[in-house]
């Protein structure tokens, strides 16, 4: 393996074990709920009303969390695009061109 | 670090609107400029937008057994200046606005200047700081995304108290009470952003070497292949 390999595989490690620590540590005893909804039970707690409501909420946790989802593949998907080209184009500029220089 | 929708007093509400437009105004303005002017960098600016896009849809779980969401702005911030983000984040925070509930119109305004403007504007710096003191690109990057993610949950801890002092210990004690929910939650976080960030930022520098060296974060080098395959 490479170091440059090796090193990608450790970075990759490292942003798993710094969220998977978290979930395995605490042994079931934390629901991780959002800390903006923290806030704003907080908020609530101060005995404030909103006084504006979303045009329109994701009707059950499923569609929102499908929404959340939309919003990643989208994000990724163009993200994945780009480095394929960029890749490709590298790739490209490397190759010799068997083609034209027969 | 999503202010909800109606959570801010209109008052408030109006004045962070009225801080956060001229950046977006002149963020939309620098991303229409660099696509005329530099067209061959727009394949890199869909990437920025694309990370941000990504990294503020996942929510993790965090030590202190509540979970968040990066925000991923400090990686355009170092490719394009903070400015450019400005308006790239303003996007993010209205799609989950408009299609997830998750902030607000009325609070647009407050979680753009975190989001978009603080955050963006404290990586760059960060990013700056570590080059000037001799930092490569990569620890620089590093650093831009992890001071980016802290910097705009601040900004929405100093937000909150601003709007919700306590009642016996004022601005001070509201803002111990947010930055409890959000700070030490957000450190994992951040670091886990950076590093992503360096992943990112390790591939465009193999593979859009040519990009990185015309937007100066690279010097170009006499045999660029050459030097890229030690690595």
């Amino acid at each position: 393996m490479s170091r440059r390999t090796l090193v990608t595989v450790v970075l990759v490690l490292g942003v798993v074990a710094l969220f998977a620590v978290p979930l395995l540590l605490d042994g079931g005893t934390s629901e991780f709920a959002g800390a903006d909804s923290q806030a704003t039970e907080a908020i609530e707690e101060t005995g404030y009303t909103p006084w504006f409501e979303s045009l329109f909420s994701p009707s059950s946790s499923e569609v929102e969390s499908g929404l959340f989802a939309l919003q990643a593949a989208l994000g990724g998907g163009v993200l994945g695009y780009v480095v394929g080209r960029l890749r490709g184009r590298r790739a490209a500029a490397r190759a010799p061109e068997p083609a034209e220089n027969p | 670090m999503h202010i909800a929708e109606g959570f801010l007093p209109p008052l408030h509400a109006v004045g962070w609107t009225v801080a956060a437009a001229p950046f977006v105004v002149h963020g939309a303005r620098a991303v229409a400029k660099e696509v005329r002017e530099r067209p061959e960098n727009t394949l890199l600016l869909g990437a920025a937008g694309a990370f941000t896009f990504v990294l503020s849809a996942i929510k993790l779980p965090s030590v202190t057994g509540s979970s968040s969401h990066p925000t991923g702005t400090g990686a355009g911030a170092v490719l394009f200046r903070p400015p450019v983000m400005a308006l790239l984040g303003t996007v993010v925070l209205l799609f989950q606005a408009l299609l997830l509930a998750h902030g607000g119109l009325t609070t647009l305004g407050a979680n753009a200047f975190a989001f978009a403007v603080v955050g963006p504007w404290a990586g760059y710096a960060a990013y700056r700081l570590t080059r000037a003191c001799g930092g490569g690109l990569l620890p620089g990057v590093f650093v831009a995304l992890v001071v980016a993610d802290l910097a705009t949950y601040l900004t929405t801890s100093v937000q909150l108290a601003l709007a919700f002092p306590d009642a016996g210990s004022g601005l001070a004690g509201a803002l111990v009470k947010f930055l409890g929910v959000f700070a030490v939650t957000q450190i994992p976080l951040a670091i886990g952003e950076g590093l992503l960030g360096v992943l990112l930022f390790r591939v465009l520098t193999v593979n859009a070497r040519p990009e990185l060296e015309r937007l100066g974060l690279l010097r170009p080098v006499a045999e660029p292949t050459a030097q890229e395959e030690v690595r």
